[in-house]
Parts: structure tokens; sequence; C-alpha cells
């Protein structure tokens, strides 16, 4: 079974359901392979390889909906699979905001959106496995307080995924992904409590061409594992709060949370019914677009078969839009946005394109140097954050900042705020955006947070 | 069992003669080690918000993992297709780890594990769809009678039902048929249009249908649910700094499972990237402190006949009055480490490679009475509920958020405080528990533990427990 035979796969599913009593239908079948390497202190410690597909499929009966899926792609699997949805849907309840987007608005992006690369999907096993090596040696050879590792690797997936509903749409499309990462561990005076420190750093592309040098993530990992060591817990007390770029995304998650449609209609969001509210300081620009060719948000149409697009969430400092898919925006009277999202099991939820907070002007260097007493945090661990009420309290690791120098490493120390407060004692939004993944922030700056420790 | 009335056997008319084929192509090129892991996965889930029953889902899937150890090497490949030309490939996948002639023999396979911590004849996912509508739907009910401040209520049921067969290399054959149900409802209350708190109550295990209609009903966990959300629209905000921390019993032992059992893990021992590396022997607890991981509990949700190695799981004693006994294994870092195995050896699915894994981690019961405990305390804070939690091994920092707790002011409980967040150091903050309750609860069943992308379901219990200065982080 080739990926070309998967569309009318799909389109028959859909033909099935109808026939079996189906009002409206969607399908949606998913492929992929994987391959990771692993190595661990200079020699090769797992490789694993292989792929796997399923499909999904959603009916309506009228306003009632139900939904099955099935690894097993074969006519009687298929059979089973709608057999089963068909059945489901008797027993739910009537929704009447269920249904399908307007034929008006089911389309794809036109063009080529750079999410697949051949050259990657063939890459030998030999050239895999020496980035991943390349990538620990560079670690290892770094220093020699970095004289353990948890390991490198090289993980790559190729996957495709084809979408058909009842009301003539029919999409297809398949991507590549590819990445390097590196775990070291930092050791000094072994045997001592926290004598010991790990850290990563990695590097993510469509195509492998576009991945930074193996070396590069090495290096920048044994660093980051490196300033950890020897960290204290400081007093408590209320600090500006530095996130570098890869804390500043989880913030970007939990505001993700916050605006979209299921969260908003169930009004368990602290910016539900907020929409032409400031809710964040004036240089606040927060961006969903999922468009950008080649970056991994991206996509040609949504898992509703809308197109995706570029949507304006928050704009100086000011909520313009939620995030929805058509049946959150039919609970609010809205229109979806194109951010349907699933898997192949239930109903579409909804997620993000390439989300992302604008850049300001200042490097984070600048922002750092014009601080006395500050937090530089470098890695959150923890649940703490609650979107319903905007409380926020999390683990932080990371650097005190004193007149403007990262001064010593601080860990077992938690920050805590309200998103509220938080997003509204932004000071400065640094110009270092990257786009590593399909969440993605510059430095932030944050007037003022409770950081409790001793 | 004769193994033509396995499932497998049965289903897709797999011999054992395939199976040993299949484990001599993976030893081909000269691999230590072998084996086969097969699954078949039905699944079932209700969700039901806004009193609507929204989705309805159910599906299958099905496939076989090949694993070849090589030293302390590991390939692995899959396969969701059943049929024996597309085992034989993943097979030769797999295989690749190694680079050789063949040097070890297939020992022939003989059936292992006969008992059976979770005989249930009828598995929730046998019975009619409708009857696991109709207990999603009185949870609903009886969240929204519980009081009026209630508005949004949201109860998700699921079950499944894992038939899982395990071949290996060393002559091991074990089948197992895992049932697991569990239900959650999440609360929304708030008064008139103040600030909604939420609540959250859940439960299962490996059980029969009737679990929830005569142990645990819905409606038992539908007014857990919003007793939460309703305490929390009175609580002020949590302190900060230094506290002594009173945990009320049972799902509060999610303490051990970061502080303790993550860092315990064979694998991170093994490479020496742990905070309790190396320490076995040593005090790492205070002495009134045993904590065991027991995967052999009738019934519970993280209990096992067999390991997804195919080894019986068993009750291993991790640390003994605050002394460190051992670690979880599985079969690769007991292979390497030349250690007994524990039957700790887990996997997500068969497209996963197994690693150490717990499976219903608690303390044992101590002997103070736990309200004598809570008198203890001039000042602090009590936890009676919490979210999730977060370790990082090799510092041994780990962080959990109480979702219920309370100011303890001269020996009593008084007001309720919302988002308080403990951290603290793993082989530290154990050595600081200085009273231990007679109260051992196990939790109700909800637990999913996350490692390196790889979600499994686990218990966790413990008794009502006081810790000296743990950190907490709130605001106030």
């Amino acid at each position: 079974m080739t990926f070309e035979s998967l569309p009318e796969i799909a389109q028959s599913t859909i033909r099935q359901a109808l026939a079996a009593g189906a009002t409206d239908a969607e399908c949606t079948i998913s492929e992929g392979e994987e391959f990771s390497a692993n190595v661990r202190m200079r020699e090769l410690e797992t490789l694993k390889d292989a792929g796997s597909r399923g499909a999904g499929l959603r009916v309506l009966i009228g306003k009632r909906m139900g939904a099955s899926y099935t690894s097993d792609l074969s006519a009687e699997g298929i059979r089973q699979m709608v057999r089963s949805a068909i059945d489901l849907a008797a027993l739910t309840t009537e929704d009447p905001h269920a249904g399908l987007p307007e034929p008006s608005q089911l389309g794809s992006l036109q063009g080529d959106l750079q999410l697949f690369s051949g050259e990657t999907a063939n890459l030998p096993t030999e050239q895999r496995i020496d980035m991943a090596m390349r990538a620990e040696a560079a670690a290892l050879d770094f220093d020699p307080r970095i004289s353990n590792s948890e390991g490198a690797s090289f993980d790559s997936s190729v996957g495709g995924r084809v979408f058909a509903n009842s009301r003539g749409f029919l999409g297809s499309y398949r991507s590549s992904y590819c990445s390097v990462s590196a775990v070291p561990v930092a050791v000094q005076n072994g045997g001592q409590a926290n004598s010991m420190e790990r850290d990563y750093w990695f590097t993510t592309a469509r195509d492998y061409r576009g991945l930074e040098a193996p070396e590069e993530v090495g290096r920048k990992a044994a660093e980051r594992a490196l300033r950890r060591l020897g960290a204290v817990k400081v007093e408590t007390q209320r600090v500006p709060v530095v996130f570098e770029p890869r804390v500043a995304r989880s913030l970007l998650g939990n505001i993700f949370e916050a605006i979209e449609g299921r969260s908003i209609y169930r009004k368990a969001s602290f910016l539900a019914g907020k929409l032409g509210e400031k809710v964040a300081v004036g240089n606040f620009t927060l961006i969903d677009d999922g468009t950008i060719p080649g970056l991994f948000g991206t996509s040609p149409f949504d898992d509703e078969g809308v197109p995706t697009r570029r949507t304006a969430v928050i704009e100086n400092g000011v909520l313009r839009s939620y995030l929805l898919n058509t049946y959150s925006a039919n609970k609010l009277g809205m229109a979806t946005t194109g951010n349907a999202s699933r898997g192949i099991t239930g109903n579409a939820g909804i997620g993000h394109g390439n989300f992302f907070l604008e850049a300001g002007p200042r490097a984070p260097e600048d922002i750092i140097r014009g601080l006395k007493n500050a937090f530089y945090v470098t890695e959150l661990i923890g649940s703490g954050v609650n979107t319903v009420t905007g409380d926020y309290s999390r683990g932080a690791v990371g650097i005190w900042i004193r007149d403007g120098e990262l001064a010593f490493p601080v860990s077992e120390v938690t920050i805590a705020s309200t998103l509220q407060e938080m997003l509204n004692g932004i000071g400065e939004i640094g110009s270092d955006l990257e786009f590593r993944g399909s969440v993605s922030a510059p430095t932030i700056l944050i007037g003022e947070m409770t950081v409790a420790g001793r | 069992m004769s193994f033509s009335d396995s499932f497998f056997a049965a289903k897709f008319g797999i011999s054992q003669r395939d199976l040993e084929n299949h484990l001599s192509e993976a030893l081909s090129r000269g691999g230590d080690y072998a084996d086969l892991y097969f699954e078949y996965l039905a699944t079932s889930s209700i969700g039901i918000d806004e009193s609507i029953v929204k989705s309805a889902t159910q599906g299958v899937s099905l496939g076989v993992g090949v694993r070849v150890i090589a030293g302390e090497r590991t390939g692995y490949a899959y396969s969701d297709d059943l049929s024996p030309e597309k085992i034989k490939r993943a097979a030769q996948v797999a295989a690749l780890i190694a680079a050789g002639p063949a040097k070890v023999e297939q020992t022939p396979l003989e059936e292992g594990h006969k008992r059976n911590l979770y005989p249930i004849i009828t598995a929730p996912s046998d019975t009619a769809f409708k009857e696991r509508v109709e207990l999603a739907q009185r949870a609903d009910r009886a969240a929204r009678e519980y009081d009026p401040r209630v508005f949004q209520v949201q109860v998700s049921y699921a079950d499944n039902l894992r038939q899982v067969m395990v071949a290996t290399s060393d002559g091991v054959l074990n089948f197992d048929r895992q049932p697991l149900a569990r239900m959650s409802v999440v609360v929304l209350a708030r008064d008139g249009n103040g600030v909604p708190q939420q609540g959250h109550s859940g439960g299962g295990g490996r059980c029969e249908l009737d679990f929830f209609r005569a142990e645990r009903t819905p409606e038992y966990f539908a007014r857990e649910a919003a007793r939460q959300a309703i305490v929390q629209l009175d609580a002020v905000e949590a302190p900060a700094g230094e506290q002594t921390v009173v945990l009320g019993p049972g799902w509060p032992g999610i303490l051990l499972h970061e502080a303790v059992g993550h860092g315990l893990e064979a694998d991170f021992n093994r490479k020496g990237v742990s905070a309790f590396s190396g320490r076995i022997g040593q005090q790492v607890a205070s002495p009134l402190c045993t904590v065991v991981d027991d995967g052999t509990i009738g019934g519970r949700r993280g209990s096992l006949n067999v390991d997804d190695e195919g080894n019986e799981t068993q009750r291993n004693v991790l640390i003994e009055n605050g002394i460190l006994r051992g670690y979880l294994q599985d079969k690769l870092s007991s292979r390497i480490t030349q250690t007994t195995m524990t039957g700790n050896g887990r996997r997500e699915s068969y497209e996963h490679i197994p690693m150490p894994r717990m499976t219903n981690t608690f303390m044992l019961a101590g002997e103070s009475d736990p309200e004598e405990i809570i008198r203890s305390v001039p000042r602090g804070l009590y936890c009676a509920n919490f979210g999730g939690g977060q370790v990082d091994i090799t510092s041994g920092n780990f962080v959990f958020s109480a979702s219920e707790s309370y100011l303890i002011e001269d020996g009593k409980l008084t007001r309720p405080v919302r988002n308080a967040t403990l951290i603290g150091n793993g082989p530290d903050a154990m050595t600081r528990v200085s009273m231990v309750g007679c109260d051992l609860k196990l939790d109700e069943g909800i637990g999913v533990c996350g490692k390196e992308g790889q979600s499994v379901p686990v218990g966790v219990g413990i008794p009502t427990v006081r810790i000296d200065r743990m950190t907490v982080g709130g605001t106030a």
C-alpha cells in the first residue's frame, strides 16, 4: 500500500459511511516512519527504525456524532471502523453545534510549503549515527568536568497525511523532520549533593541540510550544563525575572491554552470574554501563522480541511482573536480560524500553527546589563500553571543577575505570580526570536515575580 | 492455556514455530538477546461536556515490536502488520544493531506465568457502550447537583483491553490480558461572576465495570471534584519560602514517585546520572521511611501479571528504614549490571523500547496518629491533593503542584490555599521526614507516568507524613 493509494481509501471510507446512514463524515489517514540513533559515551546505544499507519473516521447522523479508528487499513478493517462509528453515533447526545465546515470554507494553500525533503528521508544510517556521535563528542571534549552523558541522538520522521470529507474536500501532504540533540552531564567534586547537573541543546529542521553543526549543539549543551554547577538556593524575594527563549516558549504555551476556543466557550480561561481588551503590555504582539514555508507549525490545511492562515492573537497588547476550530466557532458564533487539530482518534481539537511572539528591539545581553538584582531563568519544571485563574507557580533553575552580569547559578526555587500580572508587567522583549519548533519566543523580561527559596 | 488457544494464535494464526523463527532471524547478525512484543489494543472513550455526550470513540491498534540486544546496544523495529513477512522484515532491521555471524541460539519457548491479579471475566470494554455512557452521565448530574455554584462539568470515561504476548530468545513465552478503566471528572465553580475555580477527581483500575457501580460510583468522583472546586473559592494565596509541610494520605504519594522513584530506575543509575547513583546501602531517607514498588496488588492501575518484557512483577523494597536497598530493573540494565530482574520493564506500546518503570509506589505506614501529626505543627502547610509533578533526576530536584492545600496554624487546619508548588531535592527532602502516619492509603487509580516520551499507568500511595523545611512556592 503506497501513500498514493491512501486518498482513494479515505474517499471510499466516506462513501461507505454515507451509505451506512451518516449525513456527514470525515476521514483522516496518517502514516509515518520514525528513525532514531542514540549514542552514549561515544558508543552507539540504540537504533530504532520503523513505520506505521492508521485511519480515523468521524461521522454525524444529524447532530449526533460517533468516531472510530483502526490501524488495519484492509477492506475488512475499514468496514469495521465504519460500522463502529455509525453504532456509536446512535448512543451520543444531539449536539446543536456539531458540524463540518461549510464548503466555502474548505481549501488548501497552493505552492510549495517546503515541508518535505526526500533527501532527509533517504539519508544513510551511518551519516545519521555520525551526526549524533559528533554532537556528543563535542560536548565530552569541551571541558573535563563533562565526564558523563545521557547521550546524543539523531531523530527523524517522515509522515504523510490524507484528509477527506463528505463535503467534497480531499487533500494530502507529506512532511519530514529531523533533529540532533545532546544531553551532557557536568560533574564536580563527585559524590557530594548537588555535584551533578545536566542540560541539553538541540537543532531541528525539515531538511537535514538545515541543521546546525552537531559540534555546535554539543558545545552549547556542555556550556549549559557547566554553568549550572554549584547552584544555590536564594532567599525568598520579589525581583525582575528574565525568561530565556527556551523558557519563554512555555509561557506562550500557557497563553495558547487560555485563548483556544474550547477553554473560551467553557469560560475556563482567564482571557475568556476579553476580546478587544488590553491584556498585555503595548509591545506584546502574539501571532499564529500556519502558512510560513518550511517551518514546523506549517501545513496547507488544518485537520478539518480549512486552509491555514495568519491570525494576530494579541496585537500591541490587545486581545484580537481566539484560535478556533469549527465546533468552538459555532459555540461562540464566530468563524473557524483554521486551527482544527487532531490525531486519528476522536473529534478535532484545536492546535496552533507557528505560534510566536514578535521580537523587540534590544539584544538579550543589553536587557541583562540593565538589571541590578534579578533572576535569569533557564529551565522550568512542574505543572503549576492554572490557565482558568491565571495562577502561576513553577520550579525554576537559572542564573542570578547581579549588577548587569550573570553572577551565579540558582536552583531549587520557584517563581510565582499570575499570568495577568506577568503579561501586564513585561518590561522588555528581546530581539532574539528563532524558530526552533512550532512555538517560538525571544527573551522576555518580567517586571517582578516572587522567587521562593530559603 | 495451550498456545493454540492463546489470543494471537487464535486470531492471527501465529504458531510457536513462527515465533522461534522470528527470534532466530533477529539473532542472525550476532545479537545476544532478542524479544518480540505483540500487542492488540482495543480502546473506548466517552467525553461529556455541558451535559452533552460530545465524543464517543472506539478503535483498535495492533502490532509487534522486535528488539535485539548486542552488548549494551539495542536495535528496535516494529510492524503494524502481523503477517510473517512483515515480522521477519522488522526482525531483520532490528538485527542490524549487531554485525557478525549468529552466536546465540534460540532457546525453545516455554510458557511462563500462571497467576492472575485481575481475573476479570467481562472487561469494561466488552460491556454495552450504552452502560458506560450512562455511568458518565450520572457523574455529570451528581456534580451539578452538588452545589449551585458549579457551572461547568466535564466527565471522561475511558477503558481499554490490551492483549499482549511476549516471546524471548532465552525461552520465555507469556501472554497477558490487561483490562484498564478510568473515570475522570473536572468541575468549575464560581461565586456569581467571580473567578472560576477548578476541582478534579477520578479513579479506576484493572477492574470490571461493576467497580463503578459498587466501589467507586460516578457520584463519589463527581462530589469529590465539586467539593474541591467549592473549597478553592475561598482560598487565599500560598505562602512563599520554607515551611513545615504535612502531606495527606493517598495521591500525595506522588512525592515518592518524583522525589525517589524515578531516581531509582536502573537505567539512570547504571549510567551514573541519577542523584541516587552508587548509593545502595546508604542512608537516603529518614529511618521512618520504607518505600516499596509493588506490581502485584490485585486490580490496581499500576499492577501487571507480567511486565512488558514477559517477567512476573513483584514487590520490591526500594528504601528500608531510610537505607537505599535497590533499583528498579529491566532486562537491559540487569544484563549489563548482572543484577536480578525486578519485573519493572515497561513500555507504552509495541512502538516503544522497554525501560525500567515504576508500578505502584508507596511508603509503608508508620506509627503516628494523623491528627497528632497535624497538631504537632505550629505553622505550616497541609497538602490534601496534588496535580502533577516532575523531577530532574540528575540534580535530584523535584516539584509538584498542590491542587488542594490548607494553612496549618497552631496545630489546626485553617484557610484553604491556592497555587502552592512544592520544590525539594530528592535525597535531601526524604531525610527531613519527621513523622509518618499509621494511615497508608493508595490513590484512586488515575496516575499516568511519563518518561522519555512514553506514558504508562501507575499507582502511588502514602500515609500522612510530616516533612520539615520544604520550599513552598507561593506569592504571599
